[in-house]
């Protein structure tokens, strides 16, 4: 049997299986993309079943518009800050409860408590992100009666007259939503790379650990190029939830669907849809969602590509 | 092992899967929601004969598909209508009440199916301007020319209060009918202020002073529900009204090129809001409170004023102390004002639709006639503690709450001299835009110079807008 033809067999063996799952994809995922697509070139209100074909008049509206362009920028800022934050503060956290502990007979372990610390952790993960939204908008409410502003005013830092509206600061507002998406994630993450530390065999440590290694070299040294492929994904699932982050900024920030205040806390979702429900501008905002997706993508790719690397086996 | 080769790895395969699953997530949940139906049913229930007293020709046994906004007024009121409605004309009423207006209407605008009559309303109602562009709504004036059920020689139109009618129009057509009649202005607490020995003001001036004193209790002097501007535009409108007069209001109901650049009325109304926070009487931290918590902070004494409309003493019911004995201000007055301080702006809301593809057409307009009596009217009072469009249309046995009462008085007391603006029915994004700047002088980073400048910037754009033409008032 030639080489190719015992690939088709298995390939159609394969897809045997997926015919129902794909059907359903096609179906719900696929077929709306095309006709998102295909209503970014027409003028629908969204209200009703009829429109006009107006070609690329949408996406060349989209050019020149500086909310949606702010909005991207900060999709940028968050796809760059929310991976790398998230992953650096799980890979440390996951390190030290995995193998960061010192000395003892046992060779390998965790710091002292590790167990509890894993279950703490990854409490923020239980919570929905409508729960995180309550939680947060308590947390930064911009009255002495917000949690962060009563520390604050308590410490003697503010005075009780001229409270920090967190999420009206221009300055503040996407950091304090960045906050949140990292507290959120961080335990996840954790995990995730927990699992993966773990079924790193003992005696590589052990050995690094003979031949004198501290923590920052066994950590740099053996964890990390391990644990590769796991940060690979994870940056790219991190990317992803910060190219969407509708859920936060609607229901924390100000304004229709959120991105306030004057536009400085919005995200591409929010732009689209006020767009597509509020302002009745369902092509145009469908023109949005063809660009997000797009973008989406590239930066998908981007991230796999960027961080290929040799895989290490074990 | 490498990805090359026809194995592909099993790690790669499930990775990539993910990557390409998870990047749907984010757009696939709004876009779905484009999958529009495309089939128009033009299936009509059978028609009886038109008669004085059946103007529609609504057939008897038909059923009506009723949907309303569940909000502050509840539902009740609606399904004590339905089953007066049913039992008069033997239909089969199906009754929805929701919150989420939009989630709910949309796929079946889209899908031609619409229900007969909608309560559009809520933070999720689908905005007015949007529906009548895309040809949703149905003309109601044949509703206004039909006789009114309480006195047969008159019609529907003559039993509205003023104003009602004009705040119906979407490209000078009517189509909506608003059915609360609310005024807006500031409110107080008659105990808070009796305590302290205020009095309420009458004058801009007089208005600062009492935030002044205010302040020296300790308490904060305005309150403003500061994530949503909507609140504190209302101020800024009223006080350019008030001083400039109905012209003033017009020009920017109009798109006037002056409407706010070089219209003195404006500049001035938005300097004195402007003065409120700069003298810092404003309560510490409102600009980034939503409108339960400011409100609620109100209640609690920590702010003498706060501006909002009459259904507040209803939102506020269950936070709002016993013997609080909440008072309506209108808005006091700017020096040289052309109206007299008791006009105030009334309006009208709670706006109710007939789809342009309903089913049942005619009943949804007997529908909305019956709403105009006084019977239906009095069942809407009672049930959810607020006035009607309907004039004289509440029961004098109906016992309203102080607030309520305060507003009733108020109204009388105003007259003739009621106003109230259209731009936020009638551009969308104008409203919004205005709305962003005036956040953003509350929270003083910008001066009202700028405010001008952008809420003209929102005038210009919204002029564009091809329904500028037949939305003109006079």
């Amino acid at each position: 049997m030639s080489h190719v033809a015992q690939g088709r067999r298995k390939g159609g063996f394969i897809a045997s299986f997926l015919i129902a799952p794909l059907a359903l994809y096609l179906t719900f995922v696929i077929w709306p993309y095309v006709q998102t697509f295909g209503y970014s070139f027409t003028n629908w209100t969204g209200q009703s079943p009829t429109f006009d074909f107006v070609g690329l008049e949408n996406y060349s509206a989209l050019l020149e518009d500086e909310v949606f362009r702010g909005a991207l920028w900060h999709n940028l800022l968050l796809v760059v800050f929310v991976p790398v934050i998230t992953i650096l503060l799980a890979l440390f956290f996951a390190f030290m409860v995995n193998a960061g502990g010192r000395g003892g007979a046992g060779g390998v372990q965790g710091v002292g408590g590790s167990r509890v610390y894993k279950i703490v952790y990854f409490f923020p993960q239980v919570l929905s992100l409508a729960i995180l939204a309550v939680l947060f908008g308590a947390i930064y409410r911009s009255d002495e009666g917000g949690l962060l502003n009563g520390f604050l005013t308590k410490m003697g830092l503010i005075s009780p007259e001229h409270p920090v509206e967190w999420l009206n600061e221009p300055n503040f507002v996407l950091w304090c939503l960045l906050f949140v998406v990292v507290w959120h994630g961080v335990g996840f993450y954790l995990v995730l790379f927990s699992a993966a530390m773990q079924s790193v065999p003992k005696d590589i440590y052990e050995a690094a650990l003979l031949d004198g290694a501290g923590r920052a070299q066994t950590f740099f040294r053996v964890t990390l190029p391990l644990l590769w492929d796991s940060v690979q994904t994870s940056a790219v699932y991190l990317g992803i939830a910060a190219m969407d982050m509708f859920v936060l900024v609607s229901t924390m920030t100000s304004g229709q669907f959120g991105g306030g205040p004057d536009h400085h806390s919005e995200v591409m979702s929010t732009v689209l849809m006020r767009n597509f429900l509020y302002f009745g501008k369902s092509g145009y905002a469908c023109a949005m969602g063809v660009v997000m997706l797009v973008l989406t993508m590239i930066l998908s790719l981007i991230t796999l590509r960027a961080t290929r690397r040799e895989r290490i086996e074990f | 092992m490498g990805s090359t080769g026809e194995d592909l790895g099993r790690r790669d395969l499930i990775k990539r899967s993910a990557a390409l699953g998870l990047i749907t997530v984010p757009t696939m949940s709004f876009l779905s929601a484009c999958a529009s139906g495309g089939d128009e049913s033009t299936k009509g229930p059978d028609k009886a004969p038109v008669t004085k007293e059946n103007p529609f020709g609504v057939a008897k046994g038909g059923k009506l598909d009723v949907m309303v906004f569940k909000g502050g007024f509840g539902d009740d009121y609606a399904k004590a209508w339905e089953a007066a409605f049913d039992k008069k004309w033997g239909t089969t009423s199906s009754h929805m009440g929701t919150q989420e207006i939009t989630a709910k209407l949309q796929p079946r605008l889209n899908g031609g199916n619409p229900p007969d009559v909608v309560d559009d309303s809520g933070a999720q109602q689908i905005k007015l301007d949007v529906l009548a562009k895309a040809g949703q709504l149905a003309d109601l004036t044949a509703v206004l020319d039909s006789p009114s059920l309480d006195d047969p020689t008159k019609k529907v139109r003559d039993t509205l209060v003023d104003g009602a009618y004009e705040q119906g129009l979407q490209g000078g057509k009517f189509v909506v009918l608003k059915y609360v009649y609310a005024v807006f202005g500031f409110w107080y607490s008659g105990k808070l202020f009796k305590e302290k020995g205020w009095t309420p003001p009458k004058t801009w001036d007089e208005f600062l002073a009492v935030c002044a004193k205010a302040k020296e209790a300790g308490i904060g002097g305005l309150a403003h529900q500061g994530k949503y501007p909507y609140y504190i535009n209302v101020v800024i409108m009223d006080l350019i009204a008030k001083k400039g007069g109905l012209d003033a209001m017009k020009a920017i109901d109009n798109l006037e090129p002056n409407a706010f650049e070089g219209n003195p009325a404006a500049l001035a109304a938005v300097e004195a809001v402007y003065e409120v926070v700069e003298k810092g009487l404003l309560m510490p931290g409102t600009n980034g409170l939503t409108h339960t918590e400011s409100q609620t902070a109100w209640n609690q004494y920590k702010a003498a004023f706060i501006p909002s409309g009459s259904w507040l003493e209803n939102e506020q019911l269950k936070q709002t102390p016993e013997d609080f004995d909440m008072k309506f201000l209108p808005m006091p007055l700017l020096a040289d004002s052309k109206l007299p301080f008791e006009a105030i702006r009334a309006g009208v809301d709670e706006p109710f639709i007939v789809p342009e593809k309903a089913a049942n057409k005619a009943g949804a307009m007997e529908f909305l006639r019956s709403m105009m009596s006084r019977e239906w009217s009095t069942i809407f009072a009672q049930q959810a503690n607020s006035l009607t469009v309907v004039k004289d249309g509440v029961d004098p046995s109906v016992k309203l709450r102080p607030g309520t009462q305060s507003a009733v008085e108020a109204l009388k007391a105003a007259g003739s001299n009621t106003f109230s603006y259209r731009y936020p029915d009638w551009y969308s994004e104008m409203d919004n835009e205005i709305q962003n700047a005036s956040n953003e002088l509350m929270a003083q980073r910008i001066q009202p110079k700028e405010w001008i400048k952008r809420a003209q910037a929102a005038v210009d754009k919204a002029a564009k807008d091809p329904n500028a033409k037949n939305n003109k008032r006079s």
